[in-house]
């Protein structure tokens, strides 16, 4: 390993709930595809409920991006197509057989085949979602060659999965889905490892691949941190990011030729009786896990990380793109005076309770908001959280008052909602970035298309 | 405290939307919120918030002005006595101060909370903490015998002309508390300057004038000892004397990371500097005094500390802060000499580099910008070369 590239400005959140490294197998009688999960798309059904369908078995496709396939990731029945307000199109539910039926894939041999062959194979069996562009962060366009791929091999945010432990034994199937890639996109694929923490050899010794190390605290680990210290996204660029073990997926899709959505996932969070990982499938109701680990009432169960993940009901569904699911106590309660007390337990990253000296262990934070929304009123803040050469708070400036030259100007394409998730938590005014990172994004999107 | 929250819940359904004090739900958040930290979870984006807000922040800074405060409070008693010749005790002292600050601190705060629910309930928005902080400071930027009804006008003409007009705190250009003392500078001169306003009752016959002004009038040997202005034991504006308690405060804020580091840092550094080349200079007495007493006089520590780094009219990117602190010292001590009309330059510094704190930060997004245009012209140009 040669050159490391230190993240100075960030932060490691050390919550309470961390998954132990043991995988136990779980079975769910459900399990749906969320057309919610995807930016930018706008679902039209391919199948109604009653149909059987197989795991690969296409369920619906983007009207904007006709190409695009979303796929069933089990074999079953579907059992509900739920919409929610104005019809939009929520959960597409599957009642999953006990025996999964696999749909045989006519994959080509990777050695003669041409990128159009891969990506049309790729689009067909549903796998080409887990392929998105920045800027934007949406499913990457087909027939779009990108300027680079990149992958981040670990996961910094609070309670992530493991992804070490995730790759093992798996280092066949990345190493074949790196090659897809590679040839798929005809652009230099970049690894991003931590120079400490992923000792992997899956990861590390890697083939026809750029491997960057990184040290740091969160958000080193994510693919838009890393990008921007590699090779950052200019105006115009279109650059692929793709979760690791998504691309092990696709390894073995060439290896198998099936769509097998096989996934371990970690269910972690303060709430959780015992954290570990589960060997499910993609789309997974997570009722089946948390059964019997989380007990109390009034609980808010996420799918993904606490930063990032999308709230979801006790019985819903894992998303597309998460290897873990949390769940934390909700926060609806009042607190007396809370903004006086001394805090020798307050969930603070910051000096100005006394927990920063007397509270040693992880936190169990809850969700309660913890203030008022103001104006922009302290400064500095968010640049201590955001390792990047942008001006979070100009930018989100600029953002609300719908500027898209000064969005551009100032970096907008660099970034999404993820990077500045910790700017969110750390906020003394409370404000809603990631959401207005968002309506910028679609904004300037829209403008561009 | 179940009971409190039993009786809020009972009132609150009148203050909601269809309630019948409906129009007064600014007024029950302000009161509510005061006394719980609502129920309101997380509802889009991370699902966990730090505790921090900005009651939070807000209270801590008036907690970093308490050592000035108490230590105003009890030279204003200790001047007073010095002026009278009369012996006292330490009580006695902090009477005397208690009975002339006090008053001040309660019209501050009552015209400055007045005018802030008015336009919170006006506007239907919630009440904004920070006011708590400016009816703190204004308090401590006066003379302790400024008249009462001054104040009230003051803090009033700062709320509204410094802060409401432009839509409430987070959206103002001049820092309000300052605003206020320069309306009084301006506006009432004659009790806001002078030898005859620095000391709590003062006898008739007697003067006594802060170090600052006997250094513009040219007096220097009858300035104080660097170690009393450096305690803070000699006339002047109530919080503003004493550089000790002030670095106290400044101390506190260091530590919980809510003052910016980098703009008093520069003050100092500006402020130094300047004196230092007025040394050199050397063309009148007033250049002759030693740079580090420029540091200590006058409102220059409390501006340094508590002015210069309100974050909102302050300078707002990183290396921006330390261009809008070095100028303000810098600033403060070229009015301070050059001008004999305004013993005290920190006030129009501060207030100066509030206006101009845009344009700094100006700059510095633009050399981001212009960092970022070069790259994506050198990834075309290298696109090019590759299709040629």
């Amino acid at each position: 390993m040669d050159k490391v590239i230190t993240i100075r400005k960030g932060l490691d959140m050390k919550l309470k709930g961390e998954a132990e490294r043991v995988t136990v197998n779980s079975r769910s009688a459900l399990y749906a595809v969320k057309p919610t999960d995807f930016h930018g798309v706008l679902p039209k059904l391919l199948v109604a409920e009653g149909d059987r369908v197989e795991a690969g078995t296409p369920l619906f496709f983007n009207k904007y991006s006709e190409r695009v396939l979303f796929t069933a990731p089990v074999s079953g029945v579907v059992e509900a197509i739920r919409r929610g307000e104005r019809r939009r199109l929520e959960e597409i539910v599957i009642r999953a057989d006990e025996d999964i039926a696999y749909r045989r894939f006519d994959v080509p041999d990777l050695a003669t085949a041409t990128p159009e062959a891969l990506e049309e194979v790729l689009l067909a069996s549903g796998l080409w979602p887990v392929i998105r562009q920045r800027p934007y962060d949406v499913i990457a366009t087909p027939g779009v060659a990108p300027h680079s791929v990149f992958i981040s091999c670990f996961d910094s945010a609070p309670l992530a999965p493991d992804l070490d432990f995730l790759i093992s034994q798996r280092g066949a199937e990345f190493q074949l889905g790196i090659d897809v890639i590679r040839k798929l996109s005809g652009a230099p694929v970049n690894l991003g490892v931590h120079a400490d923490k992923t000792k992997a050899t899956e990861f590390l010794s890697a083939q026809g691949v750029n491997i960057n190390v990184f040290r740091g605290p969160h958000p080193a680990g994510n693919v838009g941190v890393q990008i921007h210290h590699v090779d950052p996204v200019v105006k115009g660029d279109v650059v692929w990011v793709i979760h690791p073990l998504d691309v092990a997926m696709i390894g073995r899709f060439f290896l198998r030729k099936e769509y097998d959505t096989t996934r371990v996932i970690a269910l972690t969070g303060s709430s959780v009786k015992q954290p570990k990982y589960y060997k499910t499938h993609m789309g997974a109701d997570i009722s089946a896990l948390v059964e019997g680990q989380v007990t109390e009432e009034n609980q808010r169960y996420i799918s993904g990380n606490v930063l990032t993940g999308t709230r979801i009901e006790p019985n819903g569904f894992l998303g597309f793109y998460h290897h873990g699911c949390t769940v934390i106590p909700e926060g609806d309660h009042y607190e007396f005076m809370g903004w006086a007390r001394p805090g020798f337990d307050a969930f603070s990253f910051t000096n100005t309770f006394l927990s920063k000296i007397f509270h040693r262990k992880p936190f169990a934070p809850h969700t309660n908001l913890n203030g008022g929304e103001r104006a922009f009123v302290v400064t500095g803040q968010y640049e201590k959280v955001f390792p990047m050469d942008i001006f979070p708070v100009q930018l989100l400036k600029a953002i609300m008052i719908k500027d898209i030259d000064l969005m551009e100007n100032l970096g907008i394409y660099e970034v999404v909602e993820e990077d500045m998730a910790l700017c969110e938590v750390m906020c003394t005014s409370k404000i809603e970035v990631q959401s207005i990172l968002r309506e910028g994004l679609d904004l300037i999107r829209k403008e561009m298309s | 405290m179940k009971f409190l929250r039993d009786i809020l819940d009972n009132i609150k359904p009148q203050f909601q939307k269809g309630g019948r004090f409906y129009k007064l739900h600014s007024t029950f958040d302000a009161f509510e919120t005061f006394l719980f930290v609502p129920n309101k979870t997380t509802f889009k984006g991370s699902h966990i918030r730090d505790s921090i807000d900005l009651k939070r922040t807000m209270s801590l800074v008036i907690v970093a002005l308490l050592p000035a405060l108490l230590f105003g409070i009890w030279n204003v008693g200790y001047q007073h006595f010095l002026a009278t010749g009369v012996t006292a005790s330490f009580w006695e002292h902090v009477w005397v101060g208690f009975v002339a600050v006090f008053p001040i601190i309660v019209v501050t705060y009552v015209t400055a909370l007045g005018i802030e629910f008015g336009f919170a309930q006006a506007r239907g928005h919630e009440v904004n903490e920070g006011v708590l902080v400016s009816g703190m400071l204004i308090p401590l930027v006066m003379p302790p015998d400024v008249p009462l009804w001054m104040v009230s006008a003051a803090t009033a003409f700062a709320v509204i002309f410094g802060k409401e007009v432009f839509g409430g705190t987070g959206m103002n250009i001049l820092n309000p508390a300052l605003l206020a003392r320069a309306f009084l500078f301006f506006a009432y001169p004659a009790d806001m300057s002078g030898d005859k306003v620095w000391v709590h009752a003062i006898p008739d016959g007697f003067t006594s004038a802060t170090p600052l002004a006997q250094a513009a009038a040219g007096d220097i040997t009858s300035i104080p000892s660097a170690f009393d202005m450096f305690v803070g034991t000699m006339p002047g504006s109530v919080g503003e004397t004493s550089t000790l308690a002030i670095l106290l405060g400044a101390a506190f804020l260091f530590m919980t990371g809510i003052g910016s580091a980098r703009i008093i840092v520069s003050v100092f550094a500006g402020g130094y500097l300047m004196g230092l080349l007025f040394n050199l200079w050397g063309a009148n007495p007033f250049m002759e005094v030693p740079a580090h007493h420029h540091l200590i006089m006058g409102g220059f520590a409390f501006g340094a500390v508590f002015m210069a780094t309100d974050p909102v009219s302050a300078s707002q990117t990183g290396k921006g802060k330390y261009i809008y602190g070095f100028l303000i010292g810098l600033l403060a001590v070229l009015i301070r000499v050059l001008n004999p009309a305004f013993p005290e330059g920190m006030m129009l510094a501060i207030l100066f580099m509030n206006v101009m704190a845009p344009l700094i930060d100006h700059y510095v997004i633009e050399a981001n910008i212009k960092r970022r245009l070069r790259r994506t012209k050198a990834r075309q140009a290298a696109a090019e070369k590759i299709t040629q």
